[in-house]
C-alpha cells in the first residue's frame, strides 16, 4: 500500500520536474541519489579497480614465466619491492593476495552487481528510483571508501596483505609470519569490513525495491531474466556476507585483542605464543560461507545479463524461462551448502566431505540445465552479432569449460591431488573469473546507450572480443596440464623442483597470452573512454529489445520517464511472435514490447 | 630483456590492430554508422565464431601433443591406481561434453547468423526436452558421486589396528619438515610446540616426560619409506597452515597450528624402481636437456637432475613457502631399516645437547 502511495507521489513528482529540483554539481554528479548516476559511480571505480587488479596480475605472470629476470616496469612499478628490478618473493604473494581480492570483491562484485542493479532494477521492473535513494547513495559511498583503503594498503611500509585473498589464520594473523600481516592485514580487514556493510546496504536496497516497486502488469512471473538474478544474487548476500563480517571481527580481535578464536600452540621466531584453544579450521568454515556463495554473487548476474542479450539479439523468446528461474533459485541455494569443498583435506571430518560432494555434484544439474537453455536458445534465431552477444556467447562456452573440471574439484576424491594446484586457478578463473568479466563487458556493451547516451564503437568491441576470447583460452586451457602436473599455485617461482622444469615454457606461453590480453584492455579503455564523448548519439531502443528500460528517453531524467510510468502486458521474450497466420504479431517488427497489450487473436503464454 | 622486447612488441601490434581499424572505418564512412551490428558483421562473426571452434579443438589438441607429457605419470601408491581410475572416466566425461556443446554453441553462433528480412522461431519450451537435459545429468552425476565417494571413504577410513602400519608424524614449519619416526614402540610420544627447547635439540617439542618418546627419531633431512608397507602419517605444524602434498602418492592433507590430522597410503614403488619407470626416465631425459642448456648459458640451478619422490608444502605459508621441500626415500623394508638404524633416537639427542 506504502508502495503505491510512493508511486502515486513520485508520479506528482515527476510532471513538476524542473520546477524546485535545482540540482547542483554535488547533488547531481558527487552525492547524487539518482540510481542511474550511482550505476555509472560503481562501473568506473569498479573499472579502474579493474585496471590495478588486472595490471598485477600480468606482473606476478611476468615472475612465473621470467623468474628471477630482471624487468624496468617491476623496478618503477614496484619500488623498494623489486631492488635491481627482479620481485620480491613477498611482493609476490602480496600481488596475489590483492589481485585476487580487488577481481573478487571490487570488481566482479560491486561493480558488475553495484552497476547493474542499480541501473537495471528501477528501469526494468518500471520504477522512478531504488526504494532508498539515500541508502543507495551511502552504499556507494562506503564502497568508494574501502577501494581507498584498500589501494592505501598497497603503500605500507611492511607490505599489502600477503596471506591470499582467503586470508586465512594463522598466517594473516601473525605479523612475526609476514610482514604483510601487520598494518597490510589490518587495512585490509578494515577495507573489508566496509565493503561488506556497503553491499549489505546496496542488497537489501535491491530486495525491496524488487518485492514492492514493479510496475502495473509486471509480476514475478514476467520479470526479465536479468531481475531475477539480481534478486537472488541479493538474498545470497544479504545471507552470507554478515558471515565474513563475523570472522573479519573475530581475526581483528584475535590479532589486536589477543583472544584465541583461531590460534593455539603457535612457536614462531623463537618463542611460544600464548594463544591456546582456537582453530584455523573454524576460521576456514566462516570464510567459505560467504567465499562459496560469493562465487554465485559473481556469477548469477553475468549469467541474467547474458540470459536478457541472449534473447535480444538471438530474436527468439529464452527457452524455458521456468527453468532459468528455477535453475538460479536452485543455484542460489545450493551455493549456500556446498562451502566445504574448499576444505576437503583441510583436516575436517571425512565424513563432512562426503557431504559437501554430494551437494556439490548437485549444482551441476541447475547449471548443465542453463547451459543447455542457452544454446538451445540460439538454435533457429536469427542472431544479431553485436559485440554484446559475442560476449555472451563467450561466457556460455566459458562457463561449460570452467564448470565441467568442478566435476572433479568437487569429488572429494579427486580433489586430493589437485587441491590448491594450478588446476583450481584454471578452473575458478574460467568459470567465474572470465566468465563474470565477459558477462560486465556485455552489459557494458549492451547498455552503454542507455547510460551515456551514446553508442560504442563496434568494430572495436569486435576486436576485443576476439583478441580477449582467445587469449583467455590461450592463458587457462594450457593451466590445467601444469595443475596436473602437480605445481602447487602461489609459488614465487617453480625453479627450486627440477620435476617442473620441463613447464617452462607452458608458463611463458600463458604469460604471452595475458600480456596480449592485458594490451587489448586498452582497446577497451579507449573505445569506453572517447565514446562517452564522442560517440555517436544512441536512438531510444538501438537493439529492438522488449523491456521497458527502452521506453525511457535517451536523456536521463530524474523519475526515469516523463509521463506516468508504463504498465506491463506481458513477459520480456516476445520476440519473433507471430500469429497463427505466420504474420509477425505486430505487422513487420520482430518484437513486442512489454508495453504493448495484448493483441487480436493473439495467443498469451502461460506467463 | 628479451621479455621487454617481447612486451613492446604486443604493444605495437596492438596498436597496429588499433590503426587498422580506424582506417577500415574512415574508408567506409558514410555508409552505416550506426554501430548496430548489420548482416556484414553477422557474417564475419559467424565465420568467425565457427573459426574460433576450430581453434578451442585445436588448442586442446595441440595442448596434448606438446604438454601431454608433463602431467604426473604412474602412481607409487597402492590407492594411486584407482584414484587415476576415477580420475580417467571423469576427464573422459567431461571431455565428451566438452567437444560436444561447444560444437553445439559456436556451430549454432554461426549456422543462425542473423540476415535481413530472416525469421526466427518462436519457441519458448519444452518440457520434454528440458526433462531429458535434467535427468541424463542428475544419472551420471550420481554414478560418478557413488564411485567418488567410495574411493574417498576407503581412503580416509584410517584404521591403526590393521595391517601393521607405520606411524610418522609430519612436521611442518616456516619452511621446512621434518619428520618423527615412532621407533621400536612404534607410538609417538607426547609433544607440544610449548615443550619446544631448543638448547636441548628438542625442536619439535617431543614430551621428555612421555617414556614413549624416548625412542622416537627425528630426521630434518629425509623422509624414508618402506615399500609396501602402509604409511599413517600424523600432521602437525607449528606456526602457520602447511600443506603436505605428495604428488607422486596422490595424497595431500593441510598441517593445522593446534591439532593433529592424518593421512595414509601404502607406496608400492621403490625410488630406484620409479627411476626406471618408462615414463619417468623419458621426463628426466627431457628435463635434463633442458637443464644442459641452461648449463651452457652460465646458469647455476642446471646440475643433471635424478628423479626423487618429494614433499612440498601446498597451502600459502610465507616468503619462502616456494622453497618449502623434502625428499622422500621409499626403499625395501632392509634399507629402511638399516637407515634408521643409523639416526639419533630422542632420548640420545637430548643426552648429547647435555
Amino acid at each position: 500500500m506504502s508502495a503505491h502511495a510512493s508511486d502515486t507521489h513520485l508520479e506528482d513528482h515527476a510532471h513538476d520536474h524542473g520546477h524546485h529540483h535545482k540540482e547542483t554539481f554535488i547533488t547531481k554528479y558527487i552525492f547524487s541519489q539518482d540510481h542511474k548516476m550511482i550505476s555509472k559511480q560503481y562501473l568506473i571505480t569498479g573499472l579502474i579497480m579493474g585496471v590495478i587488479g588486472i595490471a598485477m596480475s600480468l606482473l606476478f605472470r611476468m615472475q612465473i614465466a621470467w623468474p628471477g629476470e630482471s624487468f624496468k616496469t617491476f623496478e618503477v612499478l614496484l619500488g623498494k619491492w623489486a631492488p635491481d628490478g627482479v620481485m620480491d618473493p613477498n611482493i609476490y604473494l602480496a600481488l596475489v593476495t590483492i589481485h585476487g581480492t580487488i577481481m573478487v570483491f571490487f570488481v566482479l562484485t560491486q561493480g558488475l552487481s553495484g552497476t547493474f542493479s542499480n541501473l537495471l532494477i528501477p528501469l526494468q521492473i518500471g520504477a522512478r528510483d531504488m526504494a532508498s535513494g539515500f541508502m543507495n547513495m551511502v552504499s556507494y559511498w562506503l564502497f568508494f571508501v574501502s577501494s581507498i583503503i584498500m589501494v592505501i594498503s598497497l603503500f605500507v611500509e611492511a607490505g599489502p596483505a600477503a596471506a591470499g585473498w582467503t586470508i586465512y589464520p594463522p598466517l594473516s594473523a601473525l605479523p612475526q609470519a609476514q610482514g604483510g600481516s601487520g598494518l597490510g592485514m589490518t587495512l585490509w580487514l578494515v577495507s573489508m569490513a566496509i565493503f561488506i556493510a556497503s553491499s549489505l546496504l546496496g542488497s537489501l536496497n535491491y530486495v525491496v525495491t524488487v518485492i514492492n516497486l514493479r510496475t502495473k502488469g509486471m509480476s514475478m512471473t514476467r520479470l526479465p531474466l536479468t531481475i531475477w538474478a539480481f534478486f537472488v544474487t541479493a538474498i545470497i548476500g544479504i545471507v552470507s556476507f554478515p558471515v565474513l563480517l563475523s570472522a573479519a571481527l573475530l581475526l581483528i580481535m584475535d590479532r589486536s585483542f589477543g583472544t584465541s578464536f583461531f590460534l593455539s600452540d603457535i612457536f614462531i621466531q623463537g618463542e611460544v605464543l600464548h594463544y591456546q584453544g582456537g582453530s584455523p579450521v573454524l576460521f576456514e568454515h566462516l570464510f567459505w560461507f560467504l567465499g562459496h556463495p560469493e562465487v554465485y554473487i559473481v556469477l548469477l548476474p553475468a549469467l541474467g545479463i547474458t540470459s536478457e542479450i541472449i534473447a535480444t539479439n538471438s530474436r527468439k523468446p529464452i527457452f524455458g524461462y521456468r527453468a532459468m528461474v528455477a535453475s538460479i533459485l536452485a543455484i542460489a541455494f545450493l551455493s549456500t551448502i556446498v562451502w566445504g569443498h574448499h576444505m576437503f583435506v583441510s583436516g575436517m571430518n571425512p565424513f563432512l566431505g562426503s557431504v559437501f560432494t554430494f551437494t556439490t555434484l548437485l549444482i551441476a544439474i541447475p547449471s548443465a540445465v542453463k547451459a543447455f537453455n542457452y544454446i538451445t536458445t540460439l538454435w533457429k534465431g536469427n542472431l544479431q552479432l553485436n559485440p554484446a552477444m559475442l560476449f555472451s556467447i563467450g561466457l556460455v562456452s566459458t562457463f561449460i569449460t570452467g564448470g565441467l573440471t568442478g566435476i572433479i574439484l568437487g569429488d572429494s576424491a579427486l580433489d586430493i591431488n589437485v587441491h590448491d594446484t594450478y588446476f583450481v586457478v584454471a578452473h575458478f578463473h574460467l568459470v567465474m573469473g572470465i566468465s563474470a568479466l565477459y558477462g560486465m563487458f556485455a552489459g557494458i556493451y549492451h547498455w552503454y546507450p542507455k547510460m551515456f547516451g551514446t553508442m560504442m564503437n563496434k568494430n572495436l568491441g569486435y576486436i576485443h572480443f576476439w583478441i580477449t576470447a582467445i587469449c583467455a583460452y590461450g592463458v587457462f586451457f594450457p593451466m590445467h596440464f601444469v595443475g596436473m602436473a602437480g605445481v602447487p599455485r602461489r609459488y614465487y617461482t617453480n625453479t627450486n623442483f627440477p620435476m617442473f622444469d620441463d613447464l617452462t615454457n607452458v608458463q611463458v606461453v600463458m604469460t604471452v597470452f595475458a600480456l596480449i590480453a592485458g594490451a587489448a584492455q586498452l582497446i577497451f579503455a579507449w573505445n569506453f573512454v572517447h565514446s562517452i564523448f564522442y560517440g555517436k548519439k544512441a536512438p531510444q531502443n538501438p537493439w529492438n529489445s522488449n523491456t521497458i528500460e527502452w521506453t525511457t528517453p535517451v536523456e536521463h531524467i530524474h523519475g526515469n520517464w516523463p509521463g506516468a510510468i508504463p504498465e506491463v502486458h506481458r513477459w520480456a521474450y516476445d520476440y519473433s511472435k507471430t500469429n497463427e497466420d505466420g504474420e509477425y504479431v505486430i505487422p513487420g517488427q520482430d518484437f513486442v514490447p512489454q508495453t504493448v497489450p495484448l493483441q487480436e487473436n493473439e495467443e498469451e503464454l502461460n506467463h | 630483456m628479451t621479455a621487454l622486447l617481447t612486451i613492446i612488441v604486443l604493444l605495437l601490434v596492438a596498436i597496429a590492430i588499433w590503426q587498422m581499424t580506424k582506417i577500415f572505418e574512415l574508408s567506409q564512412s558514410g555508409s552505416d554508422d550506426s554501430q548496430i551490428a548489420n548482416d556484414k558483421d553477422n557474417k564475419i562473426n559467424g565465420y568467425l565464431m565457427f573459426g574460433f571452434l576450430i581453434f578451442i579443438y585445436l588448442l586442446t589438441i595441440y595442448s596434448f601433443y606438446a604438454w601431454g607429457d608433463v602431467i604426473l605419470g604412474t602412481p607409487a601408491s597402492e590407492h594411486g591406481p584407482q584414484y587415476d581410475n576415477l580420475m580417467g572416466i571423469s576427464m573422459a566425461l567431461i571431455f565428451f561434453v566438452q567437444i560436444v556443446t561447444q560444437a553445439l554453441l559456436y556451430f549454432f553462433a554461426y549456422k543462425y547468423r542473423g540476415q535481413v528480412g530472416k525469421k526466427a522461431l518462436f519457441y519458448a519450451d519444452n518440457d520434454k526436452l528440458e526433462f531429458i537435459w535434467t535427468i541424463i545429468p542428475v544419472v551420471v552425476l550420481a554414478g560418478l558421486i557413488l564411485y567418488g565417494l567410495f574411493t574417498w571413504t576407503t581412503l580416509m577410513d584410517i584404521d591403526e589396528e590393521e595391517g601393521d602400519p607405520i606411524i610418522i608424524e609430519l612436521y611442518a614449519q616456516q619452511f621446512n619438515w621434518k619428520a618423527r619416526y615412532a621407533g621400536d614402540d612404534n607410538v609417538l610420544g607426547q609433544a607440544n610446540v610449548r615443550l619446544i627447547d631448543i638448547n636441548k635439540n628438542n625442536v619439535i617439542g617431543i614430551d621428555e616426560a612421555d617414556s614413549y618418546g624416548e625412542d622416537d627419531i627425528v630426521s630434518q633431512t629425509e623422509l624414508h619409506l618402506p615399500v609396501g608397507r602402509k604409511v599413517i602419517f600424523k600432521m602437525r605444524s607449528q606456526d602457520v597452515l602447511h600443506s603436505a602434498y605428495m604428488p607422486h602418492f596422490r595424497a595431500q592433507m593441510n598441517c593445522v597450528p593446534g591439532m593433529i590430522t592424518q593421512f595414509s597410503f601404502t607406496p608400492t614403488i621403490t625410488t630406484e624402481e620409479m627411476r626406471l619407470d618408462p615414463d619417468i626416465s623419458e621426463k628426466v631425459q627431457k628435463i635434463n636437456k633442458i637443464r644442459a642448456e641452461r648449463r651452457a648459458n652460465g646458469d647455476d640451478n642446471a646440475d643433471a637432475w635424478e628423479f626423487d619422490y618429494v614433499l612440498l608444502c601446498n597451502k600459502i605459508c610465507g616468503s619462502s613457502h616456494y622453497n618449502m621441500q623434502m625428499k622422500i626415500v621409499v626403499e625395501s623394508q632392509e634399507e629402511f631399516d638399516a637407515w634408521l638404524d643409523g639416526q639419533q633416537t630422542f632420548k640420545e639427542t637430548i643426552a648429547s645437547a647435555e
